[in-house]
């Protein structure tokens, strides 16, 4: 039997203002809640944070400092969809405009991991690269071009995405 | 349109199968042998006959459940059919409306022309209740195909009718569908507040909250 594989997604956001603007507020206080409803998700697995204490610390990183960072593990495709778009996220999703600029390019990006794997920020930023720049492939996807886990182990080009 | 679909939806024809699958998809989960032969008015085993032939065509799909009974045949898990999620649909001469949806959805995203796009489904929702002002909602989205059912006084909507096109710009079709829902309510001259975002798996990202009667007659 194969090994089970797990969703890898992350997703940038960039703020229209610094996170600790009085424009940004509304946003930094839905984080708790937001978050919460994600731990609680059915098929949730793991999701980067800044810290264990403050829930409205956002992760900080070397990619600029106007760019958000969402990068988290699931157990399917399914059950990333149904937390992003059938919980109260949506209704935080909907209201983006008004915390960050519209993005022309991908923001997102998703690939299998084998279960019990925690991919690193610096991957995720590269899988998002390739697909900005080669479309979606198993290594690099999105919801409208999505890939079972089956096509991503069958394929041997799965690890040389890592380089 | 496959020739799949077709020899599917003609297993419809016959009038138990037909108020058997009503039963089952209206429930929005599983329903028991026992209980769909009662609902549709048939016996247990002519009953089991038929859902067994709509699982066979894909239009339900069976499990098991444990039993909680005591008493003979306690332990034995039951037999339950629930609606089968893959679509089926017929069109002659040939349709292909979603391919073309789909291809405008993107445009939209494209374009970043969301608040547009929200704005002409309000409309389009005012369209869809045409002529009808003062008919109960629940029966115009049922027309519409939302399913609707009543939920602790709210009126939740069972089936999204823009499934397909909502998996692949959940954003863009959910805000869409919320804006129509308004339009549509107000054109009834209902309250377009009473439709929110109340997103849950399975179902439409909409529902509907209860009519305030004490606003209205304040």
């Amino acid at each position: 039997m194969l090994a089970p594989m797990h969703l890898a997604q992350l997703n940038i956001a960039h703020l229209r203002a610094p996170i600790d603007s009085a424009e940004l507020a509304e946003f930094v206080a839905l984080l708790e809640p937001i978050n919460d409803i994600a731990d609680e998700a059915p098929g949730f697995v793991w999701r980067l944070k800044e810290s264990e204490s403050d829930p409205t610390a956002t992760v900080i990183h070397d990619y600029g400092d106007h760019l958000l960072v969402n990068f988290s593990v699931w157990e399917s495709l399914e059950t990333l969809w149904n937390y992003a778009y059938r919980s109260a996220h949506l209704g935080v999703l909907r209201r983006r405009r008004e915390w960050f600029l519209r993005m022309a390019e991908p923001y997102m990006v998703m690939w299998w991991v084998p279960e019990g794997v925690i991919p690193t920020l610096a991957e995720g930023m590269a899988r998002l690269e390739r697909l900005r720049a080669e479309g979606p492939s198993p290594e690099a996807f999105t919801f409208k071009d999505s890939y079972d886990s089956s096509e991503a182990v069958s394929l041997p080009a799965a690890a040389a995405a890592r380089k | 349109m496959s020739s799949d679909d077709l020899g599917a939806l003609a297993l419809l024809h016959d009038p138990v199968r037909r108020s058997l699958y009503d039963v089952v998809a209206s429930r929005g989960g599983d329903v028991g042998r026992g209980e769909a032969a009662e609902a549709a008015g048939v016996s247990r085993t002519l009953a089991g006959h038929h859902l067994d032939k709509l699982v066979e065509a894909g239009l339900l799909e069976s499990g098991f459940r444990r039993q909680d009974k005591k008493g003979p045949g306690s332990g034995r898990p039951a037999k339950v059919y629930r609606r089968a999620r893959a679509e089926r649909s017929v069109s002659l001469p040939p349709r292909d409306y979603a391919a073309l949806a789909s291809v405008l959805a993107d445009v939209v995203d494209a374009l970043g022309a969301e608040e547009q796009a929200e704005r002409a489904a309000r409309t389009a929702g005012a369209r869809l209740a045409g002529r009808r002002p003062g008919e109960p909602v629940e029966r115009v989205l049922g027309e519409r195909g939302y399913e609707p059912y009543n939920e602790g006084g709210r009126l939740r909507l069972r089936n999204c009718p823009f499934h397909a096109l909502a998996e692949e710009q959940p954003l863009l079709v959910c805000s869409m569908n919320l804006a129509l829902c308004q339009g549509l309510l107000e054109a009834l001259g209902d309250d377009p507040g009473r439709a929110v975002l109340d997103p849950r798996p399975g179902e439409c990202c909409v529902s509907l909250k209860q009519t305030d009667v004490d606003i209205e007659g304040g």
